[in-house]
């Protein structure tokens, strides 16, 4: 029997990457994934993240029926349930008293029928994304510059380049394929430099040729000063300013009052000035440069401004609309893209047309038969969030996402939502911190069963396609949010009887009066306005627009150099250079970062199923500098508590010169189900940009001090496990095994009687066998339960954090049988001897441990990371962990 | 002319002395040895390899009679070479049969006897110790053709004798006053795993209890009657509640004795011309009853008799382990505690393994191995050089492979 391969695409990142995934058993929903060689986004590669998705597609967490306040229920109360809700509410308080929060991770047409739900029928514009903490900056920066939403460039660009300046941007983590593309580009073409941007010495940095560590936030007196420098410099394109733009004098003006030397560019940036200087210079000899910036940039209260002053030095240099050039948006999740284009963004209305714009309001009600279209912006997230604490928003529908943890200010999203009368969460994940708050939950497709398009980065459109069918009773969120509609009495216009359906009036809405008649506008499907279900179907991987004329779409855009403001012609910002909104002081020393790690995805609800990603990062974190640990005590591994005005965490210390002085660095991804105290998101300020609404997740005041843990614990069980009454608390999931790193600052517990009651009452105990360690006296206690000579369970107790790394006691979960030698050393956590130990996992991709690499490195005397991925195969693989395998190499002098 | 050298007492005690001494000194002294077994010099420890067949007596030989004339010893021994009598004014050794030897230095190596309780029906046939080459005989001999064995006893020697009878096809009990096993080696647990283990293999025990009377006919032992009451039929009892020295000689000669033979940490008695060694003495209070001390003594009093400088004993922690089949157990040093030492454990049940350590301070001073002994002579290094292991204390317990591993 021939197994089918289904090409499919990445539900994680932007880079949109194409999958082939081959369904080896329907039932056990075992699937194996390879990236599609055709695809033009990975050309057959893939990250750790894509590599693993197969492991991410169990039925394990998934939410499978409807439930009604924690009953479940059919899925036609489910829906009348929610539909008679929010129908009463709006009939009380009217359409603004309800709102969806909605999510990057939704599909095209989930998006399009929840837009037009909300704003077409409902008749409010209270539909919000995540990502509006994503990339609503750039948006703005886009829109106000182009007069359209329009990402200019394409990943062809970046191989064309001669320099590119990544800004706010960890690529190498969050963008690991497109990163790699440069990594590829920069071999093959020695004269491409690369600068890095970024307060953080990232894993970016590994190719930069340049890492400029400015002080947080100042990312537009930078390109003030660029501007400034081009001007100087002679490297205005005065043709292309003069017949193509507006602005520029204003825009000039307004940087040289900040930026106008390179001596108060580096003393506002706090940088070498030598190294200023020679980014400036690199950029005006380098007529192919792209500046990519990511959420670096966007995350912050002057996100959108920030977007403009890079753009403006591309406008001024003329530097757009050609190949190898141009501002270059990098958006965080796999259809970001595709939620600006539906009009899923509180702020826009659909198919790139404006609220504020009648004629827009008019159209769009022509088009979808409604004359209740919402004519005026909604809330954006944080205001969202804030009208449902302050009860003004009495029913939210939470699509795909996991605002609790996600969300600025978290702890109060959490209160809100705890308020707030009536709470729908739309998931395939049953256990996540946001549904558990929820009154309804609706199981949703995930994405092995999904079935429709992305659009990534570059603006192109890819088709996600099912693998499997909707487990249990899980529907698509066209469906769901369809049959809503129907309940809610919107039945004509929610007739949708297919994904294929959805697509194709989108497609003919974003062509409907889009001509120089009525103003063009840039989004523009026409060639799909007809398509039909073969042809969705088959649909290839494409860059809009895709028109009659461009039936192969457009990878580059502006090359006529017409822009789609009202007089055709691009505009220049006046950017004033603003650090953030709360500065540091005395009491909150610290500026805290957040974001991504490598192996992981956003809450983890699913990339924390696959146990080879938790090997690289399994706890929370916060990295700190090696002056300021050793000043504040806080020793690498030990526990820190970390506090902000608005909330607080707990993190394991990772000392890094990486870090600047005075700043920290935590993930993003820890959830409350996954950790006690590891949500970020409860610390980071609610401050938002006053354009695009988009918080300041990279910038909140903070201090960090060390946390007196009394003890500190390690459990490793085959099931897991529920902890009650434990301070610290963080759980992962291994291969065959669950690991919960545990930690407390009172009396310790009577370990014996605890843990032998904890795993009891997870059926742990019986016929197999206890081993027991005990120093009681100085805080050390193991046990460990044995069953079918196999470990079920074992508790590593110590009075500090320096309990025995894991990694050996973890690869004994999966062997069917304990050997003599093993069970005798299983308590120490230590191999036996003349077994290895391969020590913390850096490479994923090929599961090799830092010890086996400082092994290899030592014993054959290994000189490149080539050499490195030669012999382990480590690095070979997606290529994230490049960065670090050139650390375990001899350091040259 | 050279000196005269006489030893009494043809052990392990004395003949180590005599070859740490012709190391030292081949040509200084003419020796003469008397020995109260009709035998070389052989190795008593392994007697216990000898009862349940795992060695030959030959095997067992340190120095057989070709040695002594090779090394133009004078060996006398047998029973009727017992000593009796030493004149130390004349200084000469008188033995039994009237065999005489004179002397300038006199070595006391008399050794111990097992402590037979005086229960009623003691002097019955099939009543014996476990001390010698006949004892064992005796007891190989009552194994082919008798089938109950009670041992009397429950401490290392007891327990090899019960477990090499077992492996002679004997049906054998145990029977000790103390409530656990090896109570001078073990701790309540340790103890437990080990009677599990045995009685696993087919022993039987009664603890707590001890014989109160020896029940037999025609001067044969058929049963005893234990303190509680019961009877359990018997063809062989073997008493093995201890040992006690064998100070006979010199209480009647008048060296100084109070347990044992008193000696200086020159191993000197209170004549000066006359040094004892091994089971036989008292040193500092201490009695001896393992090898490796009465080694160190043996080669302290070697220095001493060769003319070099003199060395001076300390008793020095020293280790036991059990020599049962299948049995991996070591013991040192003070295992028990008070309440200002800490106990590390290991407990592994289904694995039989438990492992002790106790510290003062940062100084262990006593460990018990029991399941797993791989790592003992680390241990006893630890114990004996009184090394510091705070540093390594969260990996103490696991032995000296990660400790390596992590230096």
């Amino acid at each position: 029997m021939t197994l089918a391969t289904v090409k499919t695409t990445c539900p994680y990142c932007g880079v949109g990457c194409g999958i082939e995934a081959t369904v080896e058993d329907p039932v056990a929903h075992r699937v194996t994934i390879k990236g599609d060689p055709e695809h033009p986004s990975n050309f057959g590669k893939l990250c750790s993240k894509g590599a693993t998705l197969g492991d991410t597609v169990s039925l394990e967490n998934r939410l499978l029926y409807p439930a009604v306040n924690g009953q479940r229920c059919d899925w036609d109360s489910a829906l009348d349930h929610v539909a008679s809700r929010f129908r009463q509410i709006i009939a009380e308080h009217g359409p603004d008293a309800v709102a969806f929060y909605v999510s990057g991770q939704l599909l095209t047409e989930d998006y399009y029928v929840a837009n037009k739900l909300m704003k077409g029928f409902i008749g409010s514009a209270n539909i919000d994304t995540n990502s509006r903490l994503c990339m609503s900056s750039a948006v703005v920066g886009y829109k106000r510059a182009f007069g359209a939403d329009t990402v200019p460039c394409s990943y062809s660009d970046l191989e064309l380049a001669d320099l590119i300046v990544l800004v706010g941007s960890n690529a190498a983590w969050c963008h690991p394929i497109a990163f790699q593309r440069i990594r590829k580009a920069k071999d093959n073409n020695p004269q491409l430099k690369v600068v890095v941007v970024d307060p953080r010495r990232t894993a970016s940095c590994d190719i930069a040729d340049l890492h400029l560590p400015l002080k947080p936030g100042m990312d537009a007196l930078l390109f003030n000063g660029l501007l400034c420098h081009l001007q100087r410099d002679g490297r205005i394109d005065h043709d292309y300013v003069a017949n193509f733009t507006n602005g520029f004098a204003e825009a000039l003006r307004q940087a040289e009052a900040s930026a106008g030397s390179v001596a108060a560019v580096a003393a506002g940036c706090e940088l070498d000035p030598a190294d200023v200087a020679q980014f400036f210079a690199w950029f005006a000899d380098t007529e192919r440069s792209v500046t990519v910036y990511s959420q670096g940039i966007n995350q912050s209260s002057s996100g959108s401004d920030k977007c403009n002053a890079i753009i403006n030095c591309h406008l001024a240099s003329g530097r757009l609309g050609k190949p190898g050039m141009g501002p270059f948006s990098f958006t965080g999740q796999p259809n970001a893209m595709g939620g600006r284009e539906v009009g899923g963004l509180a702020n826009m209305l659909a198919a790139h047309m404006d609220l504020d714009n009648p004629v827009h309001v008019d159209r769009v009600g022509r088009f979808w038969h409604s004359e209740r279209v919402a004519n005026r912006p909604g809330l954006k997230a944080v205001d969202m969030f804030e009208a449902i604490a302050a009860g003004r928003i009495k029913a939210v529908w939470v699509m795909a996402t996991n605002p609790v943890v996600s969300m600025p200010d978290a702890d109060r999203v959490k209160q809100a939502l705890q308020r707030c009368e009536f709470v729908v969460v739309s998931d395939c994940i049953a256990d996540t911190d946001t549904a558990q708050l929820a009154h309804v939950l609706l199981p949703a497709t995930g994405w092995s069963e999904k079935d429709g398009t992305v659009t990534n980065l570059e603006r192109r459109i890819s088709r996600q396609r099912p693998l499997f069918p909707a487990s249990g009773e899980a529907r698509h969120d066209w469906w769901i949010i369809s049959r809503v509609a129907q309940h809610m009495g919107f039945t004509e216009a929610f007739a949708y009887q297919s994904s294929s359906e959805i697509f194709r009036e989108h497609a003919a809405l974003s062509a409907f009066e889009n001509d120089a008649e009525h103003q063009l506008r840039d989004f523009d499907l026409s060639a799909f306005a007809a398509i039909d279900q073969t042809e969705f179907d088959a649909l290839q991987p494409v860059q809009w627009p895709v028109t009659r004329d461009r039936p192969q779409g457009s990878p580059q855009l502006f090359a006529d150099k017409l822009f789609y403001t009202a007089d055709r012609k691009a505009r220049f910002i006046p950017v004033a250079p603003q650090g953030p909104r709360h500065s540091v002081d005395a009491n909150y020393p610290f500026t805290l970062n957040t974001g991504r790690l490598r192996d992981q995805w956003h809450t983890m609800t699913r990339t924390g199923l696959a146990a080879k990603l938790n090997a690289h990062r399994p706890e929370p974190f916060v990295e700190i500098h090696p002056a300021d640990a050793e000043r504040l005590h806080l020793k690498n591994r030990s526990l820190a508590h970390i506090e902000s005005r608005w909330g607080q965490m707990l993190a394991r210390v990772e000392i890094g010169a990486g870090q600047r002085q005075g700043s920290l660095f935590v993930p993003m991804h820890w959830t409350g189900q996954l950790s006690s105290h590891g949500r970020m998101g409860a610390l980071v300020n609610p401050v938002v940009d006053p354009y695009s609404g988009q918080p300041e997740s990279k910038q909140t005041p903070v201090r960090i001090t060390a946390w007196p843990a009394t003890w500190y614990a390690t459990i490793l069980a085959r099931q897991p496990l529920t902890i009650r009454d434990c301070e610290y608390q963080v759980k992962v999931r291994g291969d065959q095994f669950y690991r919960y790193e545990l930690a407390g600052s009172g009396a310790g517990k009577d370990w014996r009687q605890w843990s032998r009651d904890l795993f009891a009452e997870h059926g742990m105990a019986g016929a197999g066998d206890w081993l027991e360690y005990s120093d009681l006296q100085a805080g050390y206690y193991r046990c460990a339960y044995v069953n079918d000579n196999r470990l079920q369970v074992c508790l590593l107790v110590g009075p500090d954090f320096e309990l025995p790394e894991p990694g050996w006691l973890c690869s004994l979960f999966p062997k069917p049988e304990l050997s003599r030698s093993e069970r005798l050393a299983l308590l120490s956590g230590q191999p036996p001897k003349g077994e290895a130990d391969i020590g913390r996992i850096v490479c994923s991709c090929f599961n090799v441990g830092e010890k086996t690499i400082q092994q290899a490195v030592q014993a054959q005397k290994l000189q490149s990371v080539a050499a490195i991925s030669a012999c382990l195969g480590a690095g070979s693989g997606c290529g994230s962990c490049v960065a670090e395998l050139k650390e375990f190499l001899p350091q040259p002098g | 002319m050279k000196l005269k050298l006489v030893v009494i007492g043809n052990g392990m005690a004395g003949m180590r002395t005599v070859d740490e001494l012709l190391q030292l000194a081949p040509e200084r002294y003419q020796i003469t040895v008397f020995g109260a077994e009709p035998h070389g010099n052989y190795n008593r420890i392994m007697l216990t390899p000898v009862l349940f067949g795992a060695k030959s007596i030959a095997e067992i030989m340190i120095h057989d009679f070709d040695w002594y004339r090779k090394h133009r010893i004078t060996l006398h021994c047998g029973p009727d070479k017992t000593v009796v009598d030493v004149d130390r004014a004349r200084r000469r050794v008188i033995a039994r049969d009237g065999t005489e030897a004179e002397y300038d230095y006199l070595l006391l190596a008399t050794g111990s006897l097992p402590l037979m309780l005086d229960i009623p029906g003691r002097e019955l046939r099939g009543v014996l110790g476990f001390r010698d080459i006949a004892d064992v005989q005796t007891m190989i001999a009552a194994a082919a053709s008798k089938t109950h064995a009670v041992i009397l006893g429950g401490g290392l020697l007891g327990l090899e004798a019960a477990n090499g009878l077992l492996q002679r096809g004997m049906q054998v009990s145990v029977v000790n006053r103390a409530g656990h096993l090896l109570n001078k080696q073990l701790d309540r647990q340790a103890a437990g795993f080990l009677q599990q283990q045995l009685a696993g293999k087919g022993i039987e025990f009664h603890l707590g209890c001890t014989i109160g009377r020896i029940l037999g006919e025609d001067g044969q032992i058929h049963a005893v009657q234990l303190s509680n009451g019961e009877i359990l039929p018997a063809d062989l009892l073997v008493m093995s509640t201890g040992i006690k020295p064998n100070i006979a000689l010199a209480e009647r000669i008048g060296l100084q004795c109070e347990r044992g033979v008193i000696v200086d940490d020159l191993m000197q008695t209170s004549d000066p011309r006359i040094f004892s060694v091994g089971e036989c003495v008292q040193h500092r209070g201490e009695l001896f009853g393992l090898v490796a001390p009465v080694y160190e003594q043996a080669k302290v009093c070697a220095r001493q008799l060769s003319g070099h400088a003199g060395s001076i004993y300390q008793t020095l922690s020293s280790a036991t382990m059990l020599k049962v089949t299948g049995i991996d157990l070591f013991s040192v040093g003070d295992f028990e505690g008070d309440a200002d030492c800490q106990i590390l454990q290991l407990i592994d049940h289904g694995l039989g393994v438990y492992k002790k350590i106790v510290l003062r301070g940062d100084i262990v001073i006593g460990v018990i191995l029991y399941g797993d002994t791989s790592d003992s002579a680390w241990y006893l290094n630890l114990v004996k050089d009184k090394t510091p292991i705070a540093a390594i204390r969260d990996r103490l317990m696991f032995g000296q492979t990660p400790l390596a591993a992590a230096a």
